[in-house]
């Protein structure tokens, strides 16, 4: 499942993307994410699976764009952390 | 002085079954949906839906969940420690005090939609009292791609009742008065329930009638959404849930412009979180849960 958190407003749209069924339980994107936006959880759209995976927390998923900002400067943009992080690659941002 | 009508103020109803005895029944699970606007629970038996109710939800939560179910079970002869399980769902899904468990509106929308609409159905919108979402799911009603709405509640149920309240006319009428104009209007400029609101009166002044208007509203709303869904991509069959889903005015707007109709179902669109909720409850009880 590709769960979408963030949002859209007038300036633009903001959603970190995780592929639930690429996401391996590791865990690794969690300490890697400097403001902690991401943590563990059981997949809460899928009530039925015990499979743990990564999530955006519930009190950063309506100010992503300013929680996200120091990883994305205007110029000489590495990869960001989180996405490094995540070997299997099921972290994707919108912007 | 005359009473004041509530325009915004749609019915509120009981349901059940008119013949199943639950008696009978080996396994009764319930969904209660408190959501921001409306709360509903719904009472399966053996898989199938014995009764429901369908209110408003008040400014407590837990008070909400209790009227909710006493609804559905009002003349029934069942009572609450009959239900084996409950699942609460919705906005205030962590405030029902006899749920077993909470589970996310998301994942009961696309269950609920999976039995009301049958298998086919991939792309679920929810259209609620506060946020909208998207939902992208497979044959056995799990989710595999969804969207919430923007940050605010601008173009939603609130909004609605919002404008039924401003221009005097009863909620249910509006999709049919909006159609009651010759010439369809620009959109408004924005669906933001304070800006739309202030944006009527501004058009209503120049001349506008309450239908111009309320087309106007309505097509915003339908044209908002449809961006929403552009982004996970609309897939057949399409099925609406939440009340908006009963207002024709926004309901054949999006259809216009998604160029697909939506699929029509016997089932009142407001209980589909419940009923997605009672139906994991019912799948947790199989489960031994």
């Amino acid at each position: 499942m590709i769960a979408n958190y963030g949002y859209k407003d007038g300036s633009g749209e903001f959603f970190i993307s995780i592929d639930t069924d690429r996401c391996n339980s590791c865990g690794e994107c969690v300490p890697a994410c400097p403001p902690k936006v991401l943590e563990m959880a059981t997949d809460e759209y899928d009530p039925l699976s015990e499979k743990t995976v990564a999530t955006v927390r519930e009190e950063e998923r309506k100010k992503i764009k300013y929680t996200c900002a120091p990883c994305k400067p205007a110029s000489g943009r590495g990869a960001l952390p989180c996405m490094a992080a995540c070997a299997p690659g099921a972290i994707a941002h919108s912007w | 002085m005359a009473e004041m009508q509530e325009f915004w103020r749609w019915t509120e109803y009981n349901w059940r079954h008119p013949e199943m005895d639950w008696r009978q029944g080996k396994r009764i699970a319930s969904g209660i949906d408190v959501g921001s606007v409306s709360s509903q629970a719904l009472v399966l038996v053996d898989g199938q839906i014995f009764a429901f109710s369908n209110l408003r939800t008040g400014s407590n939560s837990p008070d909400s969940a209790h009227k909710a179910i006493n609804g559905a079970l009002k003349d029934t002869g069942m009572e609450l420690n009959n239900i084996k399980y409950t699942v609460g769902t919705g906005y205030g899904r962590v405030n029902v005090p006899f749920a077993n468990r909470a589970i996310t509106e998301i994942a009961c929308h696309a269950r609920g939609a999976n039995f009301m609409a049958g298998p086919k159905v991939r792309t679920v919108l929810d259209m609620g009292g506060q946020d909208c979402k998207a939902i992208h799911c497979d044959e056995r009603g799990k989710v595999s791609n969804f969207l919430m709405n923007d940050k605010c509640a601008a173009g939603t149920g609130r909004g609605m009742e919002v404008m039924a309240d401003l221009l005097s006319i009863p909620i249910k009428d509006i999709g049919d008065l909006s159609y009651q104009v010759d010439q369809e209007p620009q959109p408004v400029s924005s669906t933001c329930v304070v800006f739309a609101k202030s944006e009527a009166l501004g058009l209503m002044r120049s001349g506008w009638s309450k239908n111009m208007v309320l087309a106007a509203y309505c097509s915003a709303m339908a044209h908002r959404v449809s961006l929403l869904l552009g982004r996970i991509g609309v897939e057949d069959q399409f099925f609406i849930t939440g009340g908006i889903a009963k207002n024709p005015g926004v309901v054949k707007r999006l259809e216009k412009e998604l160029g697909i109709q939506a699929v029509k179902s016997q089932y009142d669109s407001q209980i589909a979180g419940a009923l997605g909720a009672a139906l994991f409850a019912d799948t947790l009880l199989q489960k031994g849960a």
